[in-house]
């Protein structure tokens, strides 16, 4: 996830809490006194992930123009490359840590840089190459916020339940 | 997601034992619509989880299943339901095994230390989330900041 400038705002916090039932006013209601009571609005523990809406090129959503490997007249709109989907990626493991909160106003960058690779061997879904990735999300005065650390797996075969 | 959260109270130590668990549901009938809006307000719009003819006819998948990032999203509002939206160190998750339309999730948060971080109390959490059969779909740790 690269976002060069992830301005967080109300309205981005708001949906994201409902998708994630958060429903405690901090999220979403700046009048409320127990909203007052934490220093004003803030993010739910898993937003910074919203970030992909601000990285241009993140490559799970649809741009106007462009192949999407998503059902259209045919099951899929084009052949099937590796990353994210088609049975082949998944995502492992997540990690934050928590170093301020993230309150609407603040424009965040996020730096990501690889971190180990291992790889296992599963009955179920044959090899499979783990990847870490960590991402730095600073604030404008360059303060680290939140720390993410990302796994991803390759897995060798469609795991089914 | 239960009972009203600007109720929380904040967590004491004092009143906190190692090997307390605190239990909260996670969501009941997940439903593709609440995957979609995940997909919405995230920015993951992979179609392995928000369009039902890839995933079954491309991909290979009995349905679209939830994002990883979904059930870890649903577990941390429970989570800060319980511990307070500003107490939250750090929070992980393995994502192991997938979450389908219909599952109903129950989350475990398990006290495993009370400890001193900066002057601070604090608790571990050993989060276990499972589905409606009993089936481990995610494990995780927290650390969250609590009252004397």
């Amino acid at each position: 996830m690269t976002a060069e400038r992830f301005p967080v705002e109300a309205g981005h916090i708001m949906m994201f809490a409902r998708a994630v039932g958060a429903e405690h006013p901090a999220y979403h209601d700046p009048d409320d006194p127990a909203t007052a009571a934490v220093g004003g609005i803030l993010a739910p523990p898993t937003f910074v992930q919203a970030s992909a809406q601000f990285d241009p090129d993140y490559f799970l959503r649809p741009k106007h123009g462009e192949p999407w490997f998503g059902s259209g007249a045919e099951a899929s709109g084009v052949e099937r490359t590796g990353g994210g989907g088609g049975g082949s990626g998944l995502h492992a493991e997540q990690h934050f840590t928590y170093h301020k909160p993230v309150r609407p106003g603040m424009v965040l960058h996020a730096v990501t840089r690889d971190g180990e690779t291992w790889e296992k061997h599963s009955e179920r879904a044959g090899r499979l190459v783990f990847r870490e990735s960590i991402t730095e999300y600073r604030d404008e005065s360059d303060e680290l916020v939140v720390t993410a650390r990302s796994v991803g797996v390759k897995t060798e075969k469609v795991v089914n339940p | 997601m239960s009972g009203d959260p600007s109720e929380t109270v904040p967590l004491r130590a004092s009143e906190l034992s190692v090997g307390q668990h605190l239990g909260a549901p996670i969501v009941d009938n997940l439903t593709r619509t609440r995957i979609v809006q995940y997909a919405g307000a995230s920015g993951d719009y992979n179609p392995i989880h928000t369009d039902e003819r890839f995933a079954t006819e491309a991909a290979g998948y009995p349905s679209v299943f939830a994002h990883g990032m979904l059930t870890m999203g649903l577990t941390g509002s429970a989570l800060t339901d319980l511990v307070g939206v500003d107490r939250l160190t750090e929070y992980g998750a393995r994502f192991v095994a997938q979450v389908w339309p219909g599952d109903t999730l129950t989350g475990d948060f398990e006290i495993t230390a009370k400890r001193r971080i900066d002057g601070h109390d604090v608790i571990d959490l050993a989060i276990t989330v499972t589905n409606q059969d009993g089936r481990k779909v995610l494990t995780g740790s927290a650390t969250a900041r609590v009252d004397p």
